[in-house]
């Protein structure tokens, strides 16, 4: 595989093909903030804390550094004042949602993030997706999913699957960045209520099916 | 058990029981049911080799898909700015009288489903109301609930 060399923070980095910027910089040292990456996953993307600034082919962009595949004589600036802000803003957004979450703490110590600077909307999850993602990818067991769009959009556990997988895994509830609390929570509440029994829910026949009879 | 499971079988088949179909084959179920029960979104996880989670995020995010029990006949209402204007309220407010149910709710009877939109791009029409995909404009309140005598 070839290898190229880039710049991170002023230092010169080797990175191979197909690396994205966050690996390049774990190889030199360097350290982005991320809350969505985990080694063992796709990329992804969603909590865009590690955003950098990278300079290619004489244009500087903003990218998430966690998808952004790494260039030759890339020049990348991870600390810029610029960042920080941004980096602000984004926590103090996912901190209207989960306030209380370890890891955004110490990331708001870091960049002077205001944890009341939003209305609270405590729904514990920034939907970073690694619960949904590390049940899917690394145990292919598929028992955790998103459900709504938008700002509704919430994680939800599959009852079916979840009954049978969750109890002996609960692999994924050390991963949660907010509070594993979260997962335990949506699970209990998943198992606890029991799928839907479709005669109660109403039938959509007329009166023909073996179920509908007097 | 309500739903004809071969039906459920025979709409797969038609598109080959394609994962890339997944999207297609929920549409057809819900045209013909007016909703995704259970058994048929299990079937279809099952043969498509789809999980569950996935079908499950498809069907919440799109508003094409109810996972609850809809009626034979979809009232859609149009809330747009140039039905606002031209009385949709008045319209709506008739329709939930004449049905006895309110926007976003379903009949016991499970005749009728009434729902707002928010624009449908025939503002001249206005107000408009669409039973069933047909679409009846410039629709008086006081003639709104006379469209529905011809559902059954």
């Amino acid at each position: 595989m070839s290898e190229f060399v880039l710049q991170i923070d002023g230092k010169e980095v080797t990175a191979r093909e197909g690396m994205t910027i966050v690996e390049a910089a774990k190889t030199a040292g360097i350290k982005i903030p991320t809350l969505c990456h985990h080694d063992q996953l796709e990329p992804y993307g969603a909590c865009r804390i590690c955003t950098v600034e990278a300079e290619a082919n004489g244009r500087n962009q903003l990218v998430a550094a966690c998808v952004y595949p790494a260039e030759k004589g890339m020049v990348v600036q991870t600390k810029t004042e610029k960042l920080a802000k941004i980096r602000k803003v984004l926590i103090e957004q996912m901190m209207a949602h989960a306030p209380d979450a370890p890891q955004l703490l110490e990331l708001a110590a870091e960049y002077g993030a205001d944890r009341d600077r939003f209305d609270k909307d405590p729904s514990f999850c920034i939907l970073c997706g690694l619960c949904v993602r590390y049940c899917n990818e690394v145990k292919k067991k598929n028992a955790i999913g998103y459900i709504d769009r938008g700002p509704r959009r919430e994680i939800s556990f599959i009852p079916d699957v979840a009954g049978k997988e969750c109890w002996d895994c609960k692999e994924c509830f050390p991963l949660c960045p907010t509070s594993a609390l979260q997962a335990a929570y949506v699970l209990t509440e998943a198992l606890a209520t029991p799928p839907e029994e479709p005669q109660e829910a109403g039938c959509a026949c007329t009166g023909s099916c073996s179920g509908c009879g007097p | 058990m309500c739903m004809d499971i071969t039906r459920i079988d025979q709409i797969i088949d038609n598109h080959n029981a394609e994962q890339s179909s997944l999207i297609q084959i929920l549409l057809d179920i819900q045209a013909e049911h007016h909703w995704l029960p259970k058994q048929a979104l299990d079937r279809v996880a099952e043969k498509l080799d789809v999980p569950m989670n996935r079908i499950q995020h498809i069907t919440t995010f799109y508003k094409a898909f109810s996972q609850v029990p809809k009626g034979r006949h979809q009232i859609h209402v149009c809330m747009g700015t140039a039905c606002h204007v031209r009385g949709a309220q008045k319209v709506l407010d008739v329709l939930s009288d004449a049905t006895g149910i309110k926007a976003g709710e379903t009949d016991a009877e499970l005749k009728f489903s009434l729902e707002t939109v928010n624009c449908l791009g025939c503002c001249a029409l206005g107000p408009v109301m669409v039973v069933d995909g047909e679409y009846h404009g410039n629709v008086a309140p006081a003639q709104a609930a006379d469209v529905l005598k011809n559902y059954e």
